[in-house]
């Protein structure tokens, strides 16, 4: 577009698709050349509402899409709780008005009202839930199911109530009615049409469906009109009568104090009507292929945009039009034509798909279909007449087929002979392989095709579903192509002959987890025994550690024993770092960062005397530097005789727990951060587990600690504490996400102990937890799964071995100080004990030892 | 080389050498690693690691790789064959390798091989 002058964007909504914009802005380099400014009404960043119902389990910060609440590019702004109350298109100018923040202040701070000028506006509204003008509809009690603050409102209602109705039975209906269910409510669904899911589904579908759904306690009424809500100043129930019966003919009332209206949505195109731009005549901003409205300057995409007239209710085409206009901004050509409005979902815990032309509409289209009343499975196939091409389709109750039917209507490739195989059972002699041509489209909510995951795939190096997901974004919003994503990987290294090979190295065909199973099992000790069942050779650097660490799990003695010494890893042979000259670090553990004036000194005093170079970490420790091989047990005996022990700073396993200084100093405070991360480090310490492990405990939500930057993250709130896992630094960060919260501190403390071992059991070698996460199928909501709902009767047995080890800790430094055998090792020279290494030498930097780099020597020659 | 030894050190017990694992000893004024695998053979080499300059060798895992008896650098985990001193993952860099034999339980360093010379 224009050069020279920055040009400036104003995006109205900060939901899905105005996110999706603003991070295709930022990522396709549009903000080299333009300013970006969002303003949002909620008051929060755009969260993931199409897993809005996971609230009531996860909590906000589990949904949001921006977590940090600001992007990472400062030519981006977000200005939140601000609505945009008018657009001048003539002086190209929006008014935003920002309200107050509670109601009391309303005559200190009326809000502010700003006026912000723009080359480009966008329009990303969304859409607001259609309340239809039912008598009765303003009563307390009634809601609709659209944003966190609805179901806020939702859950509060419920705790005095004790039956809800959700009017509607569509796929946002199904939704709300699952929400009432979990909060306890004897549930009813009124729907007007004869069938659940009249849009998506057809009678037969329809009714498989309602028996799933009664069968989960849900009491469905189809082809009702609803009359009236009922009550006083608050809902008392809903009468309703059969549809098509006249009025006054006879009503039915179902009690309810709760009532959520799902009658469908409305694009919220108010602010375009207000500036003269024409809209669609059921409503949406007009807009042409590329998303531009009647006024060249102005764009509307997402759920309050109409392309060539059709609204589109899903988040897909609302991410592919935010993708659009950021091409035209960048004079590229794409163009938004239409969308495929196929859905895959589980409501209620049933699958239900449907896709392409489901009612058959084409003219001469066959149906196949296949019910099975008894395990309530329905499928139907809609065929082009010739019987050649796949036009379309109807799941429910079993929609795994779904992954390879709609690409299959989208690419149009050629049916099989008997086509039927493709919706009968598995195991019935069924189960034809179907390839899928490469531009299929995989992931529908991002646009993703076969073929682009294959790229990912043979050039960028993906491995793993975790990877492509990341280089691809397949698989990462709603989550139904990931099984389809997974297949797709294996089947290209299949067919490449590569063997995407989880052993270990080429002396396990094993992966650590396995190897984990098996030594637990079979309660080996001793790597010979290991190898010679498991395994073939003599080992090597990578299985050997990962045997000693899965023993020191699972066993609790000393890491230095005969049996496990000469399988550690040179740091944790020695008890300390290897540096880059062959000398070591040493690291006394300051629990929480907490350390007495008397121990300060002593540390100052060991480096002093032994010529050490001292650095504070990044985990609130103190590092020693240079120490030889040697002088390592006189160091620490000082340390422990002072009442230090062995920081682990060497070992793959729990470093630090850091933490703010909480409510015992911090006038913010609310928690007492300091004694919690103490006590978690305490706890934990000495813990091997696959990677090295790092806490944090923040006494407020301002999280001075960073602990979100960690393994495990604590954040203390008014009622306890937030727990957040899979967060860390380095080259990859990952920020912790929202595991549990609210908890008390024992709950607290039994969730970590089964995280960790989770974790410890389960994670490949080297797989910090958030990439362990990552590619557990299921990701977070499967730890939380196993972690807060116990769903593999685990917990206890978790729990136990945690006990364990916590019971085994004993101080690795001071055990060896006690063992002369242990102690041995610690020569450099067995020939000459008393004789320093000759090749460690130093010079003086800052007022500290540097180390010199030893001479290398030529390569090839006998020295 | 002959098999007389030209010189020949004493470095310590056979069983100061850990098994699959390994020592390090002054020799005529050089750092040598010595090793014991499983089954019982020694092997030398310099412990000088050619990649880092520190030395360290002797500190490494000891174990396979393929048919051969290796260490893996504790520094940046190239394995060294210990018959050779080959590098297993550099073929242009070799350690220096030594005899080294046992006499009345006494582990003896030679002179280092030439090389090509195996154990
Ligand atoms: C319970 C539920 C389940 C769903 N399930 C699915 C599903 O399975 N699959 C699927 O594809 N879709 C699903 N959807 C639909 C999906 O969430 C929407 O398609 C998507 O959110 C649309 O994104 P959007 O940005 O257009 O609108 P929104 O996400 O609604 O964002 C619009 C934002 O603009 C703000 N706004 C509006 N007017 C102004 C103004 N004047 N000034 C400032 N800000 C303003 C609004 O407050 C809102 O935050 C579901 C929706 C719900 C509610
Ligand atoms: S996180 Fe809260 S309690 Fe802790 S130091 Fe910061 S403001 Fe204080």
């Amino acid at each position: 577009m224009a050069t020279g002058k920055r040009q400036r964007i104003v995006v109205v909504g900060h939901g899905m698709v105005g996110h999706r914009f603003a991070q295709a802005a930022v990522e396709r380099g549009l903000t080299e050349t333009h300013d970006v400014l969002v303003i949002g009404e909620e008051p929060r960043a755009a969260y993931d509402r199409v897993a809005l119902t996971s609230w009531f389990g996860a909590g906000s910060d589990a949904l949001s899409l921006l977590p940090g609440g600001e992007y990472d590019d400062p030519r981006v702004r977000l200005v939140l709780d601000s609505v945009v109350t008018e657009v001048d298109r003539a002086a190209r100018t929006v008014t935003v008005v920002s309200p107050p923040s509670a109601a009391e202040d309303l005559l200190a701070n009326p809000g502010a009202v700003t006026v912000h000028e723009y080359d480009v506006l966008v329009l990303a509204t969304g859409a607001a839930p259609f309340v239809p003008p039912v008598e009765g509809r303003g009563k307390d009690g009634c809601f609709v199911y659209r944003t966190i603050e609805d179901l806020e409102a939702i859950q509060a209602a419920s705790a005095t109530a004790t039956s809800g109705v959700v009017i509607g039975g569509g796929l946002l209906g199904l939704e709300a009615a699952n929400a009432l269910v979990q909060l306890g409510l004897q549930t009813h669904v009124v729907e007007m049409a004869p069938r659940l899911m009249p849009v998506q589904l057809d009678d037969a579908a329809g009714v498989t469906l309602v028996r799933h759904v009664e069968r989960l306690g849900v009491t469905v009424h189809t082809g009702v009109v609803t009359e009236e809500i009922v009550g006083g100043s608050s809902v008392s129930g809903l009468r309703m009568r059969q549809a098509g019966t006249e009025e006054g003919a006879p009503t039915g009332v179902v009690d309810a104090q709760v009532v959520v209206f799902s009658a469908g949505i409305r694009p919220r195109d108010a602010l375009a009507r207000e500036c003269d731009l024409p809209v669609a005549p059921r409503g949406g901003v007009l807009v042409d292929e590329q998303c531009r409205t009647a006024d060249p300057h102005v764009f509307a995409i997402g759920e309050c945009a109409a392309p060539g007239g059709t609204m589109y209710g899903l988040v897909a085409p609302g991410y592919a039009m935010a993708e659009v206009v950021v091409d035209a901004l960048l004079d590229g050509p794409g163009t938004f034509t239409g969308a495929d409005m196929s859905t895959k979902l589980k409501l209620l815990g049933v699958d239900v798909a449907s896709f392409g032309d489901a009612f058959a509409t084409t003219d001469g289209a066959l149906e196949l279909t296949y019910a099975d009343a008894v395990t309530g499975v329905y499928k139907k196939l809609v065929v082009s007449e010739d019987g050649t091409r796949l036009l379309g389709g109807i799941l429910v109750g079993d929609a795994s087929a779904y992954g390879i039917l709609r690409p299959m209507v989208s690419s149009g490739l050629a049916l099989p002979a008997n086509p039927e195989q493709l919706i009968l059972p598995v195991g019935s002699g069924a189960g034809v392989q179907i390839g899928m041509p490469d531009e299929a489209q995989v992931c529908s909510c991002n646009d993703v095709t076969k073929a682009d995951i294959l790229h990912a795939v043979s050039e960028q190096g993906c491995e793993t579903v975790a990877d492509v997901k990341q280089c691809t974004r397949a698989g990462s919003t709603c989550g139904s192509c990931v099984a389809t994503v997974k297949n797709i990987i294996e089947d290209h290294f299949a067919s490449v002959g590569k063997v995407v090979d989880k052993g270990l190295c080429e002396h396990f065909r094993l992966t650590r987890q396995e190897l984990f199973d098996v030594v637990a099992v079979h309660g080996y000790r001793r790597f010979d025994d290991i190898v010679a069942a498991h395994g073939t050779g003599r080992g090597c650097d990578v299985c050997k550690p990962a045997i000693a660490s899965i023993l020191a799990s699972q066993t609790s003695t000393h890491i230095l024993e005969p049996a496990t010494a000469e399988l550690q890893d040179t740091n944790d042979k020695y008890l300390g770092n290897i540096q880059r000259n062959g000398t070591y670090s040493v690291v006394p553990r300051i629990p929480g960062g907490e350390i007495t004036p008397d121990k300060l000194i002593v540390i100052g005093e060991v480096a002093r005397d032994y010529g050490l170079y001292t650095k504070i970490t990044g985990g609130q420790r103190i590092d020693l530097f240079g120490a030889r091989m040697e002088q390592l047990p006189a160091i620490w005996r000082r340390l422990v005789d002072a009442g230090f022990e062995s920081g682990h700073a060497y070992g793959k396993s729990l470093r630090t727990v850091k933490s703010c200084v909480g409510s015992t100093w911090c006038r913010f405070g609310v928690q007492d951060s300091v004694g919690l991360a103490i006590a978690l480090e305490l706890r934990y310490r000495g813990l091997r587990s696959p990677h090295k492990l790092k806490g944090g405990v923040s006494g407020c939500a301002r999280e001075c600690a960073e602990a979100r930057g960690k393994d495990f993250g604590v954040i203390a709130t008014e009622k306890g504490w937030n727990l957040y896992v899979g967060g860390n630094g380095g080259a990859t960060p990952a920020h912790a996400r929202l595991l549990a919260g609210d908890l008390d501190t024992a709950t607290l403390v039994s969730y970590l102990d089964r995280f960790l071992m989770y974790y410890v059991r389960t994670a490949d070698r080297l797989q910090r937890t958030s990439t362990w996460i990552e590619q557990l199928e299921g990701g977070l909501d499967r730890v939380r799964e196993v972690v807060v709902d116990d769903s593999l009767g685990l917990g206890a047995e978790l729990e136990a071995e945690m006990a364990r080890h916590v019971g085994g800790y004993e101080d690795e430094w001071r055990a060896t100080l006690e063992d002369p055998t242990k102690l041995e090792r610690f020569v450099t020279f067995v020939n000459a004990p008393d004789t320093p290494d000759p090749s460690i030498a130093f010079t003086t930097e800052r007022d500290q030892i540097q180390p010199i780099a030893p001479a290398l020597i030529p390569v090839g020659a006998p020295a | 080389m002959s098999t007389v030894a030209v010189s020949l050190t004493p470095v310590c017990a056979v069983e100061a050498v850990p098994l699959e694992g390994g020592v390090a000893a002054l020799v005529d004024g050089s750092a040598v690693a010595v090793f014991r695998t499983f089954d019982g053979s020694l092997f030398a080499l310099s412990n000088v690691d050619p990649f880092s300059g520190a030395s360290v060798l002797s500190r490494g895992i000891v174990g396979s790789r393929g048919d051969a008896p290796v260490v893996s650098s504790p520094m940046y985990k190239q394995a060294f064959d210990l018959r050779t001193g080959a590098c297993l993952d550099d073929a242009a860099v070799r350690v220096a390798s030594y005899g080294v034999t046992v006499v009345d339980g006494v582990v003896h360093v030679g002179s280092a091989r030439p090389a090509g010379e195996v154990a």
